[in-house]
């Protein structure tokens, strides 16, 4: 087939990529070595893994390069689970209320710490 | 054969026209690749499913979420590092998607050494990450944590960590037997009675897939 030869790129465009990926998980794992909160945690996860998702869609799935026939087909279904994410998110606030509504908050509500489970010498 | 380039099909925008007018297929790559690509969105649907539905019970609980960074610590030097194994797992994944990138590269020179040498490399990647799923499994299990309980918090954690991670490694388990039967295929020299090196792209595709799904599960499960 001839179209095999048009999908030909330079091995470094391979080894630029792969770098990056590198870079943007040590990013994202730096996030939470140095513990970062709130909104500039959500935030800067989200954006090192869309980044992280793109670029290995884009350039090692090769839909930079496929025709936009195929590049719609293939991204657009999925946009339809923005619809699930909204529903779900609402549910969830809903049981959530009705939880605390007939079960009251329970008592430890503060989130609990590995080394006071395990000990210090847990791990 | 028509000319189908951009230029001749008047931009972009328009050649989604001319391909889905087009008398006999619309996508102008090989079938299999199709298939897969067909296979892989349906594919996402399933992770999405079990993504949202970590989101709805994490939300709704009124218990205590664990701390992930601290669950999946590891002591290293005397000293507990939060979620190093799972950040040594991520690389060694993206390690293993550009090891295929490559064999994907030498399967348009149809250079089988190398083809092979690279999706050998890229399926042992993968059979190291799957050893270290294990690994974690086998600590969490000896720490207590189970698909109905966990001593850390809410027990929807050690549900949504079983059904997505082994979910997850399975997919990459298949993976590993997918491209070493592709690999040995090509060492055999199987494809060249076609002529025809599209496996190797199609399995490709699958392998980079699988990084993909992680790169959303290390976000969501480990890191939020």
């Amino acid at each position: 087939m001839e179209h095999t030869e048009t999908q030909q790129h330079p091995i470094g465009v391979y080894l630029k990529v792969w770098i990056l990926l590198f870079v943007l998980s040590t990013c994202s794992y730096l996030v939470d070595y140095f513990q970062f909160q709130g909104l500039v945690r959500w935030s800067l996860i989200v954006i090192f893994m869309l980044l992280k998702a793109g670029f290995i869609v884009a350039i090692f799935m090769h839909v930079y390069w496929e025709r936009m026939t195929l590049i719609t087909a293939i991204l657009t279904p999925p946009v339809v689970l923005l619809v699930l994410i909204g529903f779900m998110t609402s549910e969830a606030g809903y049981t959530f209320g009705t939880r605390v509504d007939h079960f009251g908050q329970p008592e430890k509500a503060q989130r609990i710490h590995v080394k006071d489970v395990l000990g210090e010498e847990g791990h | 054969m028509t000319d189908l380039s951009i230029e001749n099909t008047g931009g972009r925008l328009n050649s989604i026209v001319v391909d889905w007018s087009d008398e006999k297929q619309a996508f102008h790559v090989p079938w299999g690749k199709v298939m897969m690509w067909i296979f892989l969105i349906s594919d996402t649907f399933i992770f999405s499913c079990f993504l949202i539905g970590y989101m709805n019970v994490r939300k709704s609980t009124t218990e205590p979420w664990p701390y992930p960074s601290e669950v999946f610590a590891l002591e290293l030097f005397g000293n507990p590092v939060p979620l190093i194994l799972i950040a040594i797992m991520t690389f060694i994944l993206i390690t293993s998607s550009g090891t295929m990138a490559l064999a994907v590269r030498y399967s348009h020179f149809r250079d089988k050494q190398k083809i092979a040498l690279f999706m050998v490399l890229t399926a042992l990647f993968g059979a190291t990450f799957v050893g270290m799923q294990a690994f974690e499994w086998s600590k969490l299990i000896a720490e207590g944590v189970r698909p109905w309980t966990n001593p850390f918090g809410a027990a929807q954690f050690g549900s949504s960590f079983f059904m997505i991670t082994g979910f997850h490694g399975l997919h990459v388990s298949v993976g590993v037997i997918y491209l070493a039967t592709v690999a040995l295929k090509v060492l055999k020299g199987d494809y060249d009675r076609k002529n025809n090196y599209e496996i190797v792209e199609i399995a490709g595709l699958y392998w980079h897939f699988v990084d993909l799904v992680w790169v959303f599960i290390f976000a969501f499960f480990y890191l939020w």
